[in-house]
């Protein structure tokens, strides 16, 4: 067993798993953050994607043992208290979702690509947020969102 | 799915010593592939070691008389996006944006780019047989649904393709793979750095046991100005190649003067023939030339019951992606055809 310290939306938190425990476990099983959802588990579908110093990662593929010392960011801690992150609102706004099980990966994924800036056209966008996927079909309510946001949003 | 233990590398020396110590370890940095194999219990590593510690190769370094240093463990996010890919080996960050998605691309690095193993579905599924996963076996894909396979270098052991769209590109340019192993440093070019399958499909490279790629050069040919890569696939996005092309051309006026095609998702290695791209020295920079070609690219293809599409698919796709390097401005996001 390992003990791990890093810091979790902003908290410093210490963790003890074996070398073989996904990030993605750490967070659920060890620190009770079950916002992140696990779906395939094997990077195919983007439910458990996290934020690692502002960088969207799949924690499924992630050892937590490989994240001493480093900042993530979960859906948890997206929100400014009670105040809503601007895309927690446009998502509720575009209908974004059905079953919301894809919904925290998605978030995340587009916090990040906000800020990687790479993506200016709705079909860089869609480019861009294609490694989360959404079976219930809420894509298009999805990008409108993040189009929405993306007019407005600087990240400092 | 085993148990492991893990350990960090503070430098390539401790890393090399740890793996002779240790024949049973395996190196780690991105850890996309290599998780992902170790779930579906494909990959057994008894330790990791983790190479990310180790400084000296997280940079892109521009080399004296032209040409870039990718360092192994910058990722391919960083790569594809930084300033001197971007400007100089466009071809390079088009490919790396063509694959994987923005997360893993986030993940992954150089050095674990070339090393990916193949995503035959019969390699993944430990219940049937396979070559590549337990030589002697046999390959389940001849006679199976082989719509994603080989049709160029295969053999009666094994028709699985490489996966990288990186490696497609890193074949067009020339790259060379830089190693450092228990003998010693070398280089390897990248034309030989991956294998055909031949009678000992397991083997996807020219590496040794305990061998670290450290880096991979660029030579000072950049092509920043006609390059395309098209990438076809079953789904817009975020699925591997049935075929992809990179080209790279410098022109004088509507003359080429020097070409040079790739091919991915068509064999067990990027596929380049030379002698292709010698055909187009002189000519026109037309889809009459990039025909011709494509026959010499895609000599000797052979396919099978659900992949023989691909053979015409590569030939359109030589010539529709020839022509699409003369304005590369016009391709799509994801290394889709231009409109």
């Amino acid at each position: 067993m390992t003990n791990i310290s890093f810091t979790v939306n902003g908290q410093p938190r210490t963790v003890t798993v074996a070398p073989w425990v996904s990030l993605l476990d750490a967070l659920r099983e060890h620190l009770h953050l079950t916002g992140t959802k696990k779906g395939c588990d094997h990077g195919q579908c983007g439910a458990c994607t996290v934020l690692c110093e502002d960088k969207r990662i799949l924690s499924c593929l992630t050892l937590a043992v490989m994240k001493n010392g480093r900042s993530i960011t979960t859906i948890e801690g997206i929100a400014d208290g009670e105040k809503l992150h601007p895309l927690q609102q446009a998502f509720i706004d575009h209908d974004a979702f059905q079953c919301g099980y894809c919904t925290p990966g998605q978030l995340c994924s587009a916090i990040g690509m906000l800020h990687e800036g790479k993506a200016r056209t709705r079909e860089e966008v869609k480019e861009l947020m294609s490694g989360n996927l959404c079976r219930c079909g809420a894509n298009v309510g999805i990008i409108d969102a993040i189009m929405q946001v993306k007019e407005t949003y600087s990240h400092e | 799915m085993n148990n492991f233990t893990y350990t960090t590398a503070g430098s390539i020396t401790a890393a090399l010593q740890h793996t002779k110590r240790h024949p049973q370890a395996m190196y780690i940095a991105g850890g996309t592939n290599l998780l992902d194999l170790w779930k579906y219990n494909l990959l057994h590593p008894q330790t990791l070691v983790d190479l990310n510690g180790v400084p000296g190769y997280h940079t892109i370094e521009a080399k004296e008389g032209g040409g870039l240093q990718l360092g192994a463990l910058v990722t391919n996010a960083a790569t594809a996006y930084h300033p001197l890919i971007e400007q100089r080996y466009p071809l390079l960050s088009k490919a790396i944006l063509a694959g994987a998605s923005a997360q893993i691309r986030n993940m992954a690095t150089n050095g674990g780019n070339l090393l990916q193993r193949t995503r035959c579905y019969y390699y993944y599924d430990g219940d049937v047989p396979c070559n590549k996963r337990e030589p002697g076996t046999g390959c389940s894909a001849i006679k199976g649904y082989n719509r994603i396979h080989a049709i160029l270098g295969a053999s009666e052991h094994c028709i699985a393709v490489f996966p990288s769209d990186m490696c497609v590109a890193l074949a067009a340019l020339e790259a060379v793979v830089q190693i450092t192993g228990q003998q010693g440093k070398r280089s390897i070019p990248f034309a030989d750095f991956h294998r055909l399958p031949g009678n000992a499909p397991e083997k996807d490279n020219a590496l040794q046991a305990g061998d670290i790629i450290t880096s991979i050069d660029l030579p000072a040919k950049e092509f920043a100005h006609h390059y395309s890569y098209l990438k076809l696939r079953d789904r817009h996005s975020y699925a591997f190649a049935l075929v992809s092309v990179a080209t790279a051309l410098e022109l004088e006026g509507n003359e080429i003067k020097e070409a040079r095609i790739a091919l991915g998702g068509v064999a067990h290695k990027p596929w380049r023939i030379p002698e292709a791209e010698q055909l187009l020295q002189g000519k026109p920079a037309t889809a009459e030339s990039f025909a011709q070609a494509a026959d010499k690219l895609l000599e000797g293809a052979q396919g099978y019951p659900h992949n023989q599409f691909k053979i015409e698919l590569a030939k359109k796709a030589i010539i529709r992606n020839g022509l699409m390097a003369l304005h590369p401005e016009t391709q799509l996001p994801g290394a889709q055809p231009s409109a």
